[in-house]
């Protein structure tokens, strides 16, 4: 009994964290954003600098009627944000936040569950793109999957990379086996697996495929609605996973200069919030790449330096062992 | 793994029920995404029968292979079929022209080497029962025997699909340019099983649609700036 008590803590811990670390996220992408232009953001919901504006926004979004278009195909364009959301709070589960087993669930193949499982939420935008019945729409999609199909590639050899390193796939063993000095070691690796996620989420400098400018929202373009609202969440939900995914893999987790036994979990949030303050940085001071530039940048840079990066990992561990 | 006392067919498991559930949900999946007469929603259940295939891997406890599955056929390959369905011909509806017309030919290829697996299995596995209750199929156990007792075919493998990505670039290359091969043995890591085709597919179609500006290509180059 204890048992299933335990896993459906553990799962309750996990829902909350995903309902509400990519609205904290949301906001503080408003308020970062705001400052960086020399503006103050939202100030009003909620009273104190406008917290609850992301509230606000979801009670508006939820008002909003649902429009199917009349030549959408009706059921995978509603399936769609859903195939694009849910597999962010399946990935959340296999991330360790603390030492001593604080996991939703440890998995053997973790690193592979969390980028396969990343992957399918592609899917999502894909089916919208084609379901949405809109040549933006379709555009979108098509950028969706050629990035997908560009960027997959670097964030698994990165990745790889750290799983050579401390040779297993678990998530939590990777912490275990982690010291410090594996940043400067695995950096390159950590910088291409950050890269590619950012693709793969399509925020800024990479989001060819939502490019407003030119083709409107891609993918979302026929959205409305709670729909709407639960692609834009599943956007949060990738930065959380993301920066967290980062910071398990190449920056050490729950380790730091001190404090490793009991406020484990304070540094895997920090490392996290960092790296997702550098998302929203990103997204305020770099102007968007060209598709044939996204291209470019993944197979002849990203790739070869994974592979470098492999190698690397490879000579070294012979060396030490 | 061979039990003594072997567990009989009548009194079904948990685990044996939900893989049988399982597998007739694959199963009809299957059968959809080869009847459906719309495109894309055939490579959509193919989604489906691609996935419970890595729910039967995980109930056999393997987590490892089941992982490698959603990975590579569900994010690659898919993936991969819909950019090539929205490249060409992905109409919202019926196509009447989907069916070529080699239905008979299709089904007594399937029957034929549906009845060629099972005959194998059953023959080579007879009664052999593998106790689910401790993890057979862990990464350290896959990666045990790939590495001792497969290396030969899982390198072979490696070799059929570097030649695959050789051909894909020769058939992606227009006539008189020479096919670039050290591209190709580049990437040919034997662990990276998904490189090949999404490789091909992507520097195809880099080169062909998805370069709507058409400038040097230079990466590091002034991206036109707008306002977000």
């Amino acid at each position: 009994m204890s048992d299933t008590l335990a896993i459906v803590l553990r799962l309750l811990a996990v829902f909350v964290v995903f309902l509400v670390f990519p609205l904290v996220i949301g906001q503080t992408e408003h308020k970062v954003m705001a400052h960086m232009q020399g503006r103050l953001g939202p100030m009003y919901a909620g009273g104190f600098h406008g917290w609850a504006q992301l509230v606000a926004d979801g009670v508006k979004f939820a008002q909003k009627e649902d429009i199917v278009p009349a030549g959408a195909d009706r059921r995978i364009f509603q399936l769609a944000p859903a195939v694009a959301l849910l597999p962010y709070l399946l990935v959340l589960v296999a991330i360790p936040v603390g030492p001593h087993n604080a996991v939703g669930q440890a998995l053997d193949a973790g690193l592979f569950f969390v980028l396969a499982v990343m992957g399918v939420g592609v899917l999502g935008s894909l089916m919208a793109g084609w379901a949405s019945a809109n040549k933006f729409s379709l555009l979108g999609g098509l950028r969706t999957a050629a990035q997908l199909l560009a960027y997959e590639l670097p964030m698994l050899l990165a990745a790889a990379s750290v799983a050579m390193a401390a040779g297993t796939l678990s998530l939590p063993g990777i912490l275990d086996a982690f010291h410090w000095w594996w940043v400067p070691w695995q950096l390159v690796g950590g910088l291409v697996f950050f890269t590619a996620g950012l693709a793969e989420l399509q925020r800024p400098p990479f989001d060819m495929p939502v490019a407003d400018s030119e083709i409107i929202f891609g993918a979302y373009t026929e959205y409305t609605g709670l729909r709407f609202a639960l692609f834009l969440l599943a956007e949060y939900a990738g930065i959380v996973v993301l920066a967290a995914l980062t910071s398990v893999l190449f920056l050490g987790g729950w380790h730091g200069p001190f404090g490793a036994d009991g406020l484990g979990w304070l540094w895997t949030l920090l490392k996290t919030a960092v790296l997702a303050f550098g998302v929203i940085w990103l997204r305020v001071t770099y102007p968007r790449l060209r598709e044939d530039q996204l291209q470019k940048l993944a197979w002849t840079v990203l790739i070869p330096l994974a592979l470098a990066q492999i190698a690397f990992t490879g000579v070294v561990k012979v060396l030490i062992s | 793994m061979l039990a003594a006392a072997s567990p009989g067919f009548l009194s079904p498991t948990g685990v044996e029920i939900a893989f049988l559930l399982v597998g007739i949900v694959t199963l009809g999946a299957a059968v959809v995404t080869v009847t459906t007469r719309q495109l894309v929603h055939a490579a959509l259940w193919l989604v489906v029968a691609l996935g419970g295939i890595a729910v039967e891997y995980l109930l056999l406890t393997a987590e490892f292979i089941a992982w490698v599955q959603v990975l590579i056929y569900v994010g690659s390959v898919v993936v991969l079929l819909l950019f090539g369905l929205m490249l060409t011909k992905a109409p919202i509806g019926r196509s009447p022209d989907a069916d070529s017309g080699n239905r008979w030919a299709a089904l007594t290829v399937a029957i034929a080497s549906a009845v060629a697996l099972v005959w194998v299995v059953v023959d080579a596995f007879r009664a052999t029962w593998i106790r689910l209750d401790t993890v057979q199929g862990s990464t350290e156990v896959s990666g045990r025997s790939l590495f001792q007792y497969w290396v030969l075919p899982f390198e072979a493998l490696s070799v059929l699909l570097l030649a695959a990505l050789v051909g894909a670039i020769v058939l992606s290359r227009k006539k008189g340019e020479p096919p670039a091969a050290s591209e190709a043995s580049a990437t040919s890591t034997p662990s990276v099983i998904a490189a090949p085709p999404a490789a091909s597919a992507a520097s195809a179609a880099s080169g062909t649609s998805a370069a709507p500006a058409g400038g040097d290509g230079d990466t590091a180059g002034p991206a036109p700036r707008e306002d977000r």
